[in-house]
């Protein structure tokens, strides 16, 4: 690891003042990934903004809307009530993440911006257009049983490794951002940028911004979500494939559908097609595969991870038949 | 001679399962493992690694290295102390024919090509990361299929590499039922949970090492030879390693490193190997490309084995994986034919890991058994009874104690063998398929010659002393415990000391031998101060003893007694007051004689495993495993059980997910830590059970002891992989069984 300097903020406005000053800060909450990549030469901040001590902890259900602060814990909202009745796939994709000392220090702002697994980037060795852009990618033709099929460019295949983005994603949550103009509210998969030709650029944060919470509205259909995660070991481990859905019936078909995937894509993955697709159908697994088919027309695959396509299909066929069981 | 058996090892502590001795040293952090090693000041040193598996270094800038605040030295080619070569023997153990640092050439990505010495770890690890080695490459030689040097060893570690006998390929062409196919395995990590670390410092010109190494020994005479030192010159330290596996065993490069570090800069050094270099610096298992053909009437008697093994091994050190090694004896089998081949490549070399051969060995054999037993309609418990091997077929010989059949029937009672329908896919369970596998474990029983010292002190101490290792698995307790039965002592109030090289021999703790051998070594010193005891107690002038004949007398309580009057005691301390010399002290020794002329040597054990597959999503768990085995006397049996349970949990790493992959174009390592290097997490353990067929061997020696090091994990992954198939109808023969091979497998169907 290199040397850097460290400092504590004792405000978020505080601590976008340092990360300002500095040009190469990096902000540090719970620590699980950004420490990791210090040490492995990836993250070379100059500056290390310790923001774990703000105020941005709570989690509040106001009416309707539910609000997450930045720092709050990934073990304390996944067993929070509220978010456990009326957004389970929220805690279901928080508790198969990690293991749970990670968990008990990972923060969801932080969480949101988990960087990617891919081995290519987390070495220094490797050509990584992400980590040194113009440099190439040495992904492309080499082991890449763990990455993308979906959003992804000549530049990179990385995959997006979280899974509570992904339930964030198919629940429509916001993104709420602090900047220099004050507060801002992003969708959050408006957050997030296909790597395109452009890799390095991961999502919309403008320099010094911070992320202080997120926001999701309530809605009947969410308490019947879903999130299903395949993976090569039980526990620990980070997704094959993974499916965040939500279902809703009336009169015997499908109203509403929410799905995105994670594991099989450079960003968390909104299925909006296939959610068109489901609407107005009648539930069952005619038109879940169907979905699935849609939902992975676009894929591109490389020499190791062509299993993905299917298994993902498959992984959306057994979520929504799980969602519709709990909402029919 | 040793003191024989004229008083039989008492059932006192031998056995019981007590806890560990060393347990709370290591759950409060009293232990020191070897980078705790208590020395003042070391400075550290950090490895920097070849990026490229085949050319040479052009040229090294050490300038931004040296700038780092707190770097001392850089250890490079250019500066490194010039050590001979270093041939593998086992009487200097090197796994690399070469020193490190000693030119430019570089034979495998993960090379060492410096060493950063620094005030402090960081500083190392910081300006390591600075240090730019300029190379100039050429294209590596990576994959064994094709490789331009195949060699076919004769012998391996003094066994026939290439065993043969009868008419095998007639027999097999001859035969009513004939299986032909090919099983693989990847390269594999051990994984220890300590890396392997060195802490070197010279002293008036006396090196003292303190290493995480499986062999104290071994280690001092690779450093005496590279130093041109006497062997007495060189202590080697390590009284508690956090697993080895067989990658601490043969003597790997970085302790050579940290001794010329220290000796360049005249101060203690410290090296610990990072988790990432723990892939390439300490050895692996090599992968196996393994042809089996099975020839066998049509009621699943075997006529014939033809088993041929390709691995690889590297261009600097030899290492072959034997997965041919058992073939020739694990069953009745007239015909064999077994080889061994080794494709040299540009890669690091491979070594010995837990059960190396045995493990993809009996992955092979254990899944064409099966297959067997398919092709037939039988059984497949059937098909292994059927084939039974009463004498050893590869040397004629009777097994000392062989008591296989009692392993398949005790495990068929307890896991319910009986019930299981021959198809597959036939049990269901929920949503999802359920299958039941069964396989035979088997590792030889080793021995080498061991020595022990048995101190009683003046003070009412005991101590034991011998240069044999504890990988974590129970040593310091068992040999507590034998000293406990010779000397009635209670094992905890034993002082146990190992893992020093200046203690008397012991060997290798590989080869599943360090009970077998230092065991009935400690046994005999105890016996011997027990006797020395009884001399001075019957002669002194003081003792309550006195006058009376030695088999009037019997241990009890830390010290002896009168048998007839019981009340007539003397603690083992007032014995050695009274004798006046300070200390009662014996050595003990013990090894093998001429027996193994006569017997044939071997463990033996049944793996049974249940399996449960979810179609849809290729989610496959193992659900039940028990373990039932063959290994002589138990001694401890809350540590043996442990060390079964370790083992079947390796097998399952090995079935379901554990592989090194290497970026196919450059040859390093992608795989180079625990995100990416899958091992079972707890939640992936179900239940697993083990049993002992306890039938002590006592022709093997006066415990009756065999080695339970490595069997655990023999047979694990073939009765998962015949579990799968008994689950879903499709063989798996490439391991591991990950979902993308269940999804291409099913799509095959």
């Amino acid at each position: 690891m290199r040397a850097f300097e460290y400092v504590v903020a004792d405000s978020p406005a505080a601590a976008r003042a340092l990360a300002r000053e500095s040009g190469d800060a990096r902000f540090y909450a719970g620590g699980t990934t950004l420490v990791d990549l210090m040490k492995s030469d990836v993250e070379r901040p100059g500056r290390v903004i310790d923001i774990s001590r703000l105020p941005l902890t709570a989690i509040e259900l106001r009416g309707d809307v539910l609000r997450i602060g930045a720092l709050a814990r990934n073990s304390d909202v996944a067993y929070d009530p509220a978010v456990a009745r009326r957004f389970p796939a929220v805690s279901e994709a928080l508790l198969s993440g990690a293991s749970g000392q990670i968990r008990n220090a990972a923060t969801i702002g932080g969480n949101l911006l988990q960087r990617t697994r891919c081995t290519y980037f987390r070495e220094t060795r490797w050509r990584c257009n992400k980590r040194e852009p113009g440099s190439g990618c040495d992904a492309l033709d080499g082991f890449n049983r763990g990455h993308a099929i979906l959003g992804t460019s000549d530049s990179c295949i990385a995959t997006y490794p979280g899974d509570l983005a992904v339930a964030l994603c198919a629940l429509s949550a916001n993104v709420i951002v602090e900047g220099d103009a004050g507060e801002r509210t992003v969708a959050l998969d408006e957050l997030y940028v296909l790597p395109g030709d452009r890799p390095e650029r991961e999502n919309t944060l403008a320099a010094g911004e911070l992320i202080t919470g997120i926001e999701l509205r309530a809605e009947p259909l969410y308490e019947h979500s879903h999130y299903l995660k395949i993976r090569d070991r039980a526990s620990y481990e980070f997704a094959l494939a993974s499916v965040a859905c939500a279902i809703e019936l009336e009169g015997g078909r499908i109203a509403r559908a929410r799905l995105a995937l994670g594991g099989v894509a450079t960003v968390p993955w909104r299925a909006r097609e296939a959610e068109d697709l489901l609407a107005g159908s009648p539930p069952g697994d005619a038109a879940y595969r169907r979905a699935a088919d849609a939902a992975l027309a676009g894929a591109r695959t490389r020499a190791h991870n062509g299993y993905k396509v299917e298994l993902a299909k498959r992984a959306i066929v057994r979520a929504l038949r799980t969602a519709c069981g709990g909402a029919a | 001679m040793s003191a024989t058996a004229e008083r039989p090892a008492t059932r006192g502590f031998v056995g019981l399962p007590i806890d560990r001795v060393d347990g709370h040293a290591k759950v409060t952090g009293a232990a020191r493992y070897a980078a705790d090693a208590p020395i003042a000041a070391p400075l550290h040193a950090t490895i920097v690694q070849a990026t490229i598996a085949c050319g040479r270094i052009i040229a090294i800038d050490e300038r931004a290295t040296r700038a780092v605040e707190g770097v001392v030295d850089v250890l490079t080619y250019h500066n490194a102390t010039r050590i001979p070569a270093l041939p593998f023997d086992f009487t200097a153990p090197s796994s690399e024919e070469l020193a490190p640092l000693q030119s430019d050439e570089i034979k495998y990505d993960g090379q060492h090509v410096a060493a950063v010495i620094a005030e402090t770890f960081e500083a190392a690890r910081a300006g390591a990361a600075l240090l730019r080695v300029e190379y100039e490459s050429r294209a590596p030689e990576l994959s064994p299929g094709g490789a331009r040097t195949v060699e076919q060893p004769e012998q391996w570690f003094g066994s026939d590499a290439q065993p043969r006998r009868g008419d095998p390929e007639r027999a097999f062409e001859a035969a009513g039922v004939r299986i032909d196919q090919t099983y693989t395995t990847p390269i594999e990590n051990h994984n220890p949970l300590e890396p392997s670390a060195t802490v070197a410092e010279w002293r008036d010109g006396e090196l003292i090492v303190h290493d995480s190494t499986q062999w104290v020994r071994g280690t001092r005479a690779v450093l005496a030879k590279s130093f041109g030192l006497d062997e007495e010159k060189v202590r080697v330290i390590a009284p508690y390693l956090g697993g080895g596996f067989g990658c601490k065993g043969f003597f790997w490069p970085h302790p050579l490193i940290a001794a010329m570090a220290a000796k360049l800069t005249n101060r203690p050094v410290k090296l610990v190997l990072t988790r990432e270099q723990m892939f390439t610096s300490c050895g692996y298992r090599s992968e196996t490309r393994q042809r089996l053909r099975l020839g066998a009437t049509r009621d699943g008697r075997l006529q014939a084995i033809l088993h041929d093994v390709l691995g690889t091994s590297s261009r600097v050190g030899t290492f072959v994986e034997t997965a041919g090694g058992v073939t020739a004896m694990l069953f009745d089998v007239p015909n064999i034919a077994v080889t061994h081949s080794i494709a040299r490549l540009d890669v690091p070399t491979p070594t010995a890991m837990r059960a190396p051969g045995e493990a993809p060995g009996s992955f092979a054999l254990g899944c064409a058994l099966d297959e067997l037993a398919s092709a037939c309609g039988i059984d497949p418990l059937d098909v292994l009874r059927r084939n039974h091997a009463a004498v050893d077929p590869s040397s004629g010989l009777p097994f000392s104690s062989k008591h296989l059949l009692a392993c398949y029937e005790r495990g068929a009672e307890a896991f319910g063998w009986s019930t299981r329908p021959q198809a597959p896919r036939a049990m269901r369970d929920g949503g999802e398929l359920v299958g039941w596998g069964v396989a035979t474990a088997t590792y030889p029983a080793l021995r080498s010659p061991a020595q022990a010292r048995v101190v009683l002190g003046a003070d009412g101490s005991v101590d034991v002393a011998s240069a044999t290792h504890d990988l974590g698995t129970g040593m310091y307790t068992i040999l507590a415990q034998i000293a406990a039965d010779e000397l009635g002592v209670d094992p905890r109030a034993i002082r146990v000391r190992i893992g020093d090289s200046s203690f008397p021999i012991a060997p290798v703790a590989g080869g599943s031998m360090s009970s077998a051998s230092v065991g009935p070594a400690v046994q005999d010193a105890a016996r011997r101060a027990y006797r020395e005891a009884i001399a001075i107690a019957t002669s002194a002038g003081g003792s309550p003893l006195h006058g009376l004949g030695e088999d009037e007398i019997e241990a009890c309580d830390g010290g002896l007694r009168s048998k007839r009057e019981p009340s007539r005691a003397i603690a083992y301390g007032e014995i050695v007051r009274l004798g006046g010399s300070g200390a009662i002290e014996a050595l003990g020794s013990a090894a093998p004689g001429d027996e193994g002329e006569r017997l044939s040597f071997h463990s033996f054990g049944a793996q049974f495993v249940e399996v449960r597959y979810d179609e849809e999503l290729a989610r496959l768990r193992v659900s039940r495993a028990l373990g039932v085995f063959d290994c002589g006397r138990i001694l401890n049996a809350k540590t043996a059980r442990s060390q079964m349970i370790g083992g079947i949990v390796w097998g399952i790493g090995m079935a379901l997910m554990e592989e090194t992959v290497r970026d196919p174009r450059a040859g390093a390592v992608v795989t180079n830590n625990f995100a990416d290097y899958h091992v079972p997490v707890n939640a992936d353990i179900a239940a697993i059970d083990v049993l002992f067929v306890e039938e002590p061997d006592l022709a093997f020696n006066p415990l009756g002891v065999r080695g339970i090091g490595e069997i655990g994990i023999t047979g694990v992954a073939a009765a998962i992989a015949n579990a799968v198939y008994h689950a879903t109808g499709v063989r798996l023969r490439d391991l591991p069984i990950v979902p993308e091979k269940l999804l291409a497998a099913q799509a095959a169907v």
